[in-house]
């Protein structure tokens, strides 16, 4: 009962030809014919998914999206496999996310726990970027670069391959599972497979050093979570790049949502003139009565290339990930007929707007031109230059105090006041190195000593070899003699060697009557 | 199934789509069903929910849960990973035991487990009077400082914890009573020793009163300038830390009506290795004292429990 009423869905969006506004104004719905075909209160439970089998184009637009497919999927396979030296003291990998030791290489930067500003400034810029690129080009991420968007367009070339063009890949979908069938079916779900594998696999050599990590992968000496990692990943890989696809961007993903509301009238969309088409028909009809009829042919094929199946006729809408492949199907069929090339075509809705009261034609490249591209741009930029420069400026030498709090202060018996800290100190470089750290700001007759140190060896300096890129945690006691007193002071760090790099930490010295 | 509600269904002209065929108040709702691997989703999800209710812990039940065909318990997963942590530790844990307490500093490594393994036992047994940074209150002292009433060797630390202060069921613990100066001096002579007391370590001027009361009556235990005798636990009285306060009305009190601090023995309640350990932590809170070398150690607390007659602190 339940399994009946789930098979047989209403499907109301489904064919492939725009809904007939005019008759649905007014006109009464044929109502649901058998009973059981109904869910609840006659409502269909669910609308049954639709495979688009979308045609094989060429064009302007489909040559740019083979070429940021490319792009990508280079920079994605290839990057992990850079090498780059660092000396002996640090991984040879150009790009490598080190979580076991809390470090981030890429290519010259290293980026260490405490400088996390840096990644979280480069996601700023991401998001921003974001925005720039929709102020500026609309949707170009859905169209060309998100990884959904490109993995897709590699499955449906991989269905392509397998079961041939639009055509033969929907009769192939009728067709009953003869063994031909199945062994069509399973030879391209392997594909698929594969392909969702080798993305799985290539994710973790972001995660360890890439060679090793394939040599103890295929014999089993890898973390697990490496195999979890590359399971989860190859699962939805072949999940949603296989079978899922535009359901993704219509359903799951929140961009396009965020999308709607970044979008106005000068944002770059793709769009169909329908001042020029309509009033549409066939090239049969429209030979007859040529006055009555505008220049869109009906003759689908901007459907037919969708990769999310939707009908740019419609007007702008979630699915249209701005593509351009009916841009690329529709110029092809206005080049065949003898009419100008550009009846679906990327413009804003102000520029349709003013084409459409007679104005010429707006070079797209025009909506470029705005107040908010520049904007968003200006802020961008300086995030990334400031990134920049602080990266450029960076000592490689870090020390942060943290006095005890529990106690305060230590009173010894001859009167004086012992305050103990835990000192971090951070040598950046690839190579050991002696550091001092100096009282600075305190009274004389105030000293340091450290666990290693003993309090007979007691000193206003101590000098600390720490390990080449290694944090060093060092527990101090700073003592202040009897009489005298302090409230707050400073560690001074410098590095031993030519550089003589320097790092201060501001910290308080707590007494009786100050703690 | 309420056919009349049906019967209003509509294509809404707008969007196209048809509506669900109700409405309240002219407000009418779009039939949009969900995708079908968004229903299966769901489905799934049930599915999923079921075996999980059989196999692990699911429906509360009046004093406690289904225990699930897997006898998976959070519990079990913590013993496990405990007796793994134990597992990794068991190394460093026998070779401390087997190591002389006063050579553990010379094994940087073997210091630091010693260290990080008193602290998190410190954290559960001593705490609750020495404080959690170890630095005591007034009548409790504190482990972070240079002053030890009962010496701060290592060997010392470890002998205090094992057997307790005043911890009478233990016939090896530190033991010793201040007597109770009350009545026995007239008003002006108790302020002419307290003012001594504080004299020795300069908080007072000195008087040669007081300095001739404490020598008859104080100095035998807490020595003649007051610096004390670990060996008795006699608290050092000419330096700047007093258990008890340092005020004058402090050390009058202290001289009238001595309190005596008791700490249990840890022996029977702790194993050695971690004795060993809080030796450790306490003696590297900052105060810790070398070795002498020799130092018979064992007889001086049953000497001092019969002889002194030490005050516990100034």
């Amino acid at each position: 009962m339940m399994a009946d009423s789930m098979e047989s869905g209403r499907t109301p969006q489904q064919a492939d030809k725009p809904r007939d506004w005019a008759g649905a104004l007014g006109s009464n719905p044929a109502p649901t014919a058998d009973p059981a075909e109904a869910g609840f209160m006659g409502a269909a439970l669910y609308e049954k998914g639709k495979t688009i089998h979308n045609k094989r184009i060429d064009g302007p637009f489909r040559r740019f999206k083979w070429l940021v497919m490319l792009v990508t999927l280079a920079i994605y396979y290839i990057t992990p496999w850079i090498r780059w030296d660092r000396g002996p003291y640090a991984p040879d990998q150009a790009v490598l996310i080190d979580l076991a030791h809390r470090r981030f290489y890429m290519f010259d930067i290293e980026i260490w726990p405490h400088e996390f500003y840096f990644v979280a400034g480069m996601l700023i810029m991401a998001g921003i970027g974001l925005f720039l690129v929709t102020s500026a080009v609309g949707r170009a991420w859905c169209g060309y670069a998100c990884p959904q968007t490109v993995w897709t367009d590699v499955f449906q070339h991989v269905d392509r391959f397998f079961d041939g063009d639009r055509n033969a890949r929907m009769r192939l979908d009728k067709a009953p599972w003869t063994a031909s069938k199945i062994a069509r079916r399973s030879a391209k779900w392997a594909v698929y497979l594969a392909i969702a594998f080798w993305t799985g696999g290539a994710w973790i050599m972001y995660f360890a050093d890439a060679p090793t990590l394939t040599v103890d992968f295929w014999t089993g000496e890898a973390a697990p979570v490496a195999y979890a990692t590359v399971a989860i990943l190859t699962g939805t890989t072949f999940w949603l790049g296989g079978f899922m696809r535009e359901q993704v961007c219509i359903y799951m993903c929140p961009w396009p949502r965020i999308q709607t509301a970044m979008l106005d009238e000068k944002s770059l969309i793709v769009t169909y003139k329908d001042w020029r088409g309509e009033q549409r028909g066939s090239l049969k009809k429209a030979a007859k009565n040529p006055e009555a009829y505008g220049d869109c042919i009906d003759c689908l094929q901007c459907v037919a290339v969708c990769p999310t199946g939707v009908d740019i006729r419609e007007g702008q809408q979630i699915g249209c990930i701005t593509c351009g492949l009916c841009i690329d199907a529709c110029d092809k069929v206005m080049a065949e007929v003898g009419r100008p090339r550009g009846l679906i075509d990327y413009a804003t809705l102000d520029q349709c707007e003013a084409e459409s009261a007679g104005a010429p034609a707006t070079p797209a490249w025009k909506a470029l031109l705005r107040p908010r591209v520049f904007i968003y741009f200006g802020v961008w930029a300086a995030i990334g230059a400031g990134l920049l420069f602080m990266l450029g400026t960076r000592t490689h030498t870090d020390l942060t105090v943290s006095p005890d709090r529990n106690p305060p202060f230590m009173l010894l018996k001859d009167g004086s006041v012992r305050n103990a800290y835990t000192l971090r100190l951070r040598n950046m470089e690839a190579r050991p190195r002696d550091m001092e750290v100096a009282l600075v700001g305190l009274p004389s007759g105030a000293v340091m000593w450290t666990e290693s140190v003993s309090m007979e060896n007691a000193a206003p300096v101590q000098v600390i070899d720490v390990n080449a890129n290694e944090t060093k945690i060092v527990r101090a006691y700073v003592l202040l003699p009897e009489g005298a007193s302090a409230d707050a002071f400073t560690f001074r760090l410098t590095s031993l060697d030519e550089q003589r790099e320097t790092d201060l930490a501001e910290t308080t010295f707590a007494m009786p009557g100050n703690e | 199934m309420s056919d009349k509600i049906g019967v209003n269904k509509r294509i809404d002209a707008p969007t196209g789509t048809e509506t669900v065929g109700h409405e309240w108040d002219g407000i009418e709702e779009l039939n949009t069903p969900l995708p079908r691997w968004w229903l299966w989703t769901f489905y799934a999800c049930i599915a999923w929910a079921a075996v999980y209710v059989v196999l692990y812990p699911a429906w509360p039940l009046i004093d406690k849960a289904t225990a699930g065909t897997l006898g998976w318990s959070s519990r079990g997963d913590l013993a496990k990973e405990m007796s793994a942590a134990d597992m990794a530790r068991q190394g460093m844990v026998e070779r401390i035991a087997v190591t002389d307490i006063e050579k553990l500093p010379a094994s940087p490594e073997m210091m630091q487990a010693a260290v990080a393994g008193g602290a998190a036992a410190f954290k559960i047994n001593c705490v609750q009077c020495h404080g959690a940074g170890a630095a005591g209150s007034p009548g409790y002292p504190n482990l972070n400082d240079d002053d030890w009433i009962w010496g701060g060797t290592l060997t010392e630390i470890e002998y205090t914890l094992n057997h307790g202060i005043r911890w009478t069921a233990d016939d090896a613990t530190r033991v010793n009573y201040m007597p109770a100066f009350e009545g026995m001096f007239q008003p002006a002579q108790v302020k002419a020793l307290t003012g001594h007391v504080l004299s020795l370590s300069g908080k007072a001027k000195p008087n040669a009163a007081g300095a001739q009361m404490f020598s008859e009556n104080c100095a035998a235990c807490h020595g003649a300038a007051g610096e004390g005798q670990p060996e008795m636990g006699a608290p050092a009285l000419n330096d700047a830390i007093w258990l008890f306060g340092g005020t004058e009305a402090e050390v009058t009190q202290q001289i009238l009506k001595p309190r005596h601090g008791v700490m249990p023995a840890w022996k029977d309640r702790l194993d050695p290795v971690t004795i060993k350990m809080l030796a450790a932590y306490v003696h590297s809170r900052g105060g810790g004292q070398k070795a002498a070398p020799a130092q018979p150690e064992t007889d001086v607390a049953g000497d001092v429990a019969s002889t002194a007659k030490a005050e516990n602190d100034g």
